[in-house]
């Protein structure tokens, strides 16, 4: 049920609904929980973008986690 | 050495003495079970699921509900995963009426839109995650031949009747990563009890069992954060504003609980011509089990699926006795997928 997966904001068509990007598949979203711009990274969840990544945490989940992992060492 | 081989080795370093650690979360449970994580664990490190899968812990009194719906003639539109979910007669799978599977909510407005001589009513399960998305569409003005049975609940409250009773021993929680993402971790810092808020890549979650191995070991009882990337103390401001815009707090039942005090969620009095139970005057009543069925303790963490006489015999994918052996988040259906092969 809470399954959500990261995108990419392609266009925003209208107020509330934008084209994302999933990585092999484009599909329209919901937006209107979420403040976002084309290019920005959005966690998906059953049609609508519920929180905002940063592009960068968006395209490299593995390096934050390893920042984390380092911190965690201290 | 990988991330996750490093993490394994800290955390056979880290336990020394048994440990269950709970988390609230389907998504979870089928991460856990996919990557064979079990399998990694110290011997005396368990982990041990809560009700932390919507559709399981949806009470057959809201299933009949959804039936009764569709003998009053709407379209049901719902999420695939409750299609099956045995009700007292039958399931909206075998009702013989007009149910169909929707992705979310904005799906099933556009089914009222597109017939509007038909009434449309949505099955509305969800955490924290989902009930923001049904408050976005209610604010979008719906047409009137919509509405929704809100069958949505809050994990927190569940959290704290878990603790106040006891019965499964726990000592620490891995916190849902999307319920948090949208409701932040900030209600969380009430509860005295180690807590780490864990993303969903294997290595999000033993990097989470790390954390909490390491809270357990120091004594210490606070809230980590292990899943940076997409979870704030605050999670979703906007999101969080409209849920309780719409809807507000309602004592409830869960299956395999008690009623729960404010653990659900029902539409505000303004979005009441929006309430499929009022519109069509559905009493949810409470329905006592009578079969073999342990779903009930499975969800309260005090039994695996595996303990269970029916679970992999009586109880398959194909013949769910209980909610927990129907949905792709419950349980059961999770170990009979994963588990019941490695035994």
């Amino acid at each position: 049920m809470c399954i959500a997966i990261p995108a990419e904001v392609i266009e925003i068509r209208g107020e509330s609904i934008a084209l994302v990007d999933f990585g092999d598949l484009q599909q329209e979203i919901r937006i209107d929980l979420v403040d976002v711009e084309p290019g920005d990274f959005v966690l998906v969840h059953v049609g609508f973008a519920i929180q905002r990544l940063s592009r960068e945490e968006g395209l490299e989940t593995r390096e934050i986690f390893r920042q984390v992992y380092a911190a965690m060492e201290e | 050495m990988s991330d996750g081989q490093r993490i394994i080795e800290t955390l056979h370093a880290l336990v020394d003495e048994d440990i269950a650690i709970m988390h609230i979360c389907g998504t979870h449970e089928a991460a856990i079970a996919r990557a064979g994580i079990r399998s990694l664990l110290p011997e005396r490190l368990k982990i041990v699921m809560g009700p932390g899968c919507p559709v399981c812990i949806t009470p057959q009194g809201e299933i009949d509900a959804a039936l009764d719906l569709v003998d009053q003639g709407c379209i049901v539109a719902t999420y695939g995963d409750l299609l099956r979910v045995p009700g007292t007669r039958g399931s909206l799978e075998s009702s013989g009426g007009d149910v169909r599977v929707v992705q979310g909510v904005h799906k099933a407005v556009e089914i009222a839109q597109r017939e509007p001589e038909k009434e449309v009513a949505f099955i509305s399960v969800g955490f924290e995650t989902t009930a923001p998305t049904v408050a976005a569409a209610i604010l979008g003005n719906p047409p009137e031949n919509f509405s929704i049975l809100s069958c949505h609940r809050l994990v927190p409250p569940a959290m704290q009747w878990l603790l106040e009773q006891g019965e499964a021993e726990l000592h620490g929680f891995m916190l849902p990563g999307h319920v948090c993402t949208v409701a932040g971790y900030r209600e969380y810092e009430r509860f005295p009890v180690p807590q780490v808020v864990a993303g969903f890549e294997p290595e999000d979650i033993l990097l989470g069992l790390v954390m909490l191995a390491r809270q357990i070991r120091r004594g210490e009882r606070r809230i980590e954060n292990a899943y940076p990337r997409a979870v704030t103390r605050e999670g979703n401001a906007k999101a969080k504003r409209l849920m309780y815009q719409v809807f507000e707090p309602v004592d409830v039942e869960w299956r395999g609980f008690p009623v729960i005090p404010e653990s659900g969620l029902r539409l505000r009095q303004e979005y009441a011509r929006y309430d499929a139970q009022k519109k069509f005057c559905i009493e949810i009543k409470h329905v006592e089990k009578h079969s073999a069925c342990i779903c009930d303790q499975v969800l309260r963490g005090i039994a695996r699926p595996s303990d269970c006489r029916l679970f992999a015999k009586g109880c398959t994918p194909r013949t769910p006795v209980g909610p927990c052996m129907v949905s792709q988040e419950g349980a059961c259906r999770i170990w009979h997928l994963y588990e019941s092969r490695r035994a």
